[in-house]
């Protein structure tokens, strides 16, 4: 390849030929710098979007600081304000989500990635794939309509008349509240834990398998006692995922949860999230520090989304040594 | 056959049955949700719904077409503002790049691909509303672009670099410069899977609500030029569907169904047609 001058190909001067050489070289330049003006504003805007978050909450740091995280009290009228109701809120349905979503989203997708004959599972898959492209805002509308109703119908009645002894079925039931919520975000994440599985699961070397059946092993041995734990960390990875996508969850929730800044026992009981707190009270805040409180609580979303993102890429990647493209 | 081993096959069956029907009933959940909007939905849409404004609160009938007008705008603008960073970026980042600078570029873009909506909304507020001191399409459409951005970045930048080798030795054995290669060669070797996940981005963006709260916010009347408050159907979807009036839950679900067969039919659109043979990645 060396011997091979790519300026050969010039038959007019040699000096016209540079130039119109160089001049390309500048074309290169030029796009490699406007290319790279517009990678750099990628950082910029990410950069800036934490910036601001920092300063548009330095009112409550400066006044509450950690105190922030313990306090019940949300008084805009005092002026006063504690973050505990919503991030209790916050994680008891994130909670109650992944109880339900991580036994059927895994079993999905062992039945997916292990069972199905792949044309039969890619055809489940993408239906799977159109389910994660529902918008939460329609799961809100199913949500109050369906879920809702259900909830102080059936559901309610079902389960405190046996465990109603217990602090958390006891009544009574608005249909609104930590459950209904619960409920709603478990059908939005069952898609994601689905599709991150089925890909980690698939991804185990088919050795591993055929190695377990010709020790003797059933078929659903050499699933569940070689296939997923060598899969191990990536399941969990797309389970951090789940949960990531869960806390941030923002209209389904708040549709639903009942939007009272309150602690309580009782998953029937309506509660309040960091985002629908956001959603709900950022447009009507006034005073600076009412505001800057709801931005602080934006930080605090952000900050735990990111350190959740971060671990489920790692995992992911970890397991199938491609992450980046399945952790999107 | 002994017992024990009958008793490991039988496990075996039941479980492995157990699991195909958590792969039923994830699947049937979409089948539900699309079966009771089309019956809901399909019963309260109207003409009126596609061509006049909401009624004044209390009045029945009206319809949401200042709301479809508005996400179309919305939609057009974070495009505009959306695409172009990705894009370019995407370039950048596939064919230009040293390392170093690359994975901070895409450490980011991971980053602010995994930022909660409604926090993107807090950002588009501080950035773009309180400058001009009121709420506005663009504000919108500033949240809803940046939401597009990692997406169409992350997968050009993989399509990018999944054109083979010897296209791009062709190109330069020719004589092509680099970024006559890219432009001539390169981009047109990709352009479906890019269009794809643009596509894709671009539904996932419709039916954020959100981030739209407090850019956007909403609007009862049509929202002139670009610095108004606008109406769009995620943000009226959640308006109607809260309120105490039976007609404007009718009117959510004939939204819900104009806004979901959208999304619906731009996902099946792309990746049936647009990307046979290309694994699209995951949004």
């Amino acid at each position: 390849m060396a011997t091979v001058n790519p300026t050969v190909q010039s038959v007019g001067p040699q000096a016209g030929s540079r130039s119109f050489v160089s001049k390309l070289r500048q074309g290169d330049e030029i796009a490699r710098l406007v290319t790279f003006l517009f990678a750099a504003s990628v950082v910029v805007v990410t950069v800036l979007l934490v910036y601001e978050l920092w300063v548009g909450s330095a009112l409550p740091r400066a006044k509450f600081g950690l105190h922030f995280f313990v306090t019940q009290v949300w008084d805009p009228i005092l002026d006063e304000y504690g973050a505990l109701p919503f991030i209790y809120g916050t994680l008891v349905t994130s909670g109650v989500a992944l109880l339900l979503a991580v036994p059927l989203g895994i079993g999905a997708a062992i039945f997916l990635a292990e069972l199905a004959p792949p044309r039969i599972s890619d055809t489940l898959q993408f239906f799977i794939d159109l389910l994660a492209a529902v918008p939460s805002v329609i799961y809100g509308l199913l949500g109050v309509f369906i879920v809702v109703p259900l909830m102080r119908t059936v559901i309610f009645p079902s389960l405190n008349k046996p465990l109603g002894f217990l602090p958390w079925f006891k009544g009574p039931s608005y249909g609104v509240g930590f459950l209904t919520a619960g409920i709603v975000m478990a059908i939005m994440v069952i898609p994601y834990i689905i599709s991150v599985s089925r890909e980690v699961l698939l991804s185990v070397p088919r050795d591993q398998r055929e190695a377990a059946l010709a020790l003797g092993s059933t078929r659903w041995e050499s699933t569940w006692k070689v296939v997923v734990p060598f899969a191990k960390t990536g399941i969990m990875g797309s389970i951090f995922l789940a949960l990531a996508r869960a806390l941030g969850e923002t209209m389904a929730v708040t549709m639903v949860i009942g939007n009272t800044p309150k602690i309580s026992a009782s998953l029937f009981a309506p509660g309040y999230s960091i985002a629908a707190v956001i959603a709900n009270e950022f447009t009507e805040a006034t005073g600076d520090r009412y505001l800057q409180a709801l931005v602080e609580l934006g930080l605090v979303l952000f900050l735990l989304t990111f350190i959740l993102n971060g671990l489920a890429r790692l995992l992911i990647i970890l397991t199938t040594q491609k992450g980046s493209g399945i952790a999107n | 056959m002994s017992t024990r081993l009958r008793w490991r096959k039988f496990l075996s069956n039941l479980m492995l049955t157990m699991t195909g029907l958590c792969a039923l009933i994830s699947v049937s959940a979409l089948f539900f949700i699309l079966g009771y909007l089309l019956f809901n939905g399909g019963t309260s849409i109207n003409w009126a719904f596609f061509t006049q404004l909401p009624k004044p609160v209390g009045e029945t009938g009206g319809g949401m077409a200042n709301a479809i007008l508005g996400s179309a705008k919305l939609l057009l603008a974070a495009s505009l503002f959306g695409v172009p960073i990705g894009f370019l970026g995407g370039i950048y980042l596939a064919e230009f790049s040293e390392s170093a600078t690359a994975s901070v570029v895409r450490y980011s873009a991971d980053l602010l691909n995994g930022v909660p909506s409604i926090v993107i909304g807090i950002f588009a507020y501080s950035m773009v509303v309180l400058p001009f001191k009121h709420f506005s399409t663009l504000a919108g459409a500033f949240a809803l672009g940046l939401m597009m951005i990692p997406i169409t970045l992350r997968s050009t930048e993989e399509f990018l670099r999944s054109v083979p080798r010897n296209l791009r030795e062709g190109a330069m054995a020719l004589g092509a410069s680099k970024t006559k290669t890219i432009a001539s060669v390169i981009v047109p070797a990709a352009y479906r899977g890019i269009l794809t996940a643009i596509l894709l981005a671009l539904a996932r963006v419709a039916g954020e609500t959100a981030p739209l709260l407090f850019t956007a916010f909403g609007n009862r009347f049509w929202a002139h030029g670009w610095l108004q408050p606008t109406a769009s159907l995620p943000v009226m979807i959640f308006t109607y569907a809260v309120s105490p009036y039976d007609d404007w839950h009718r009117q959510a679900w004939a939204a819900g169904l104009v806004l979901l067969g959208l999304i619906l039919i731009i996902n099946i659109a792309a990746r049936t047609i647009l990307s046979r043979g290309i694994a699209v990645p995951r949004s």
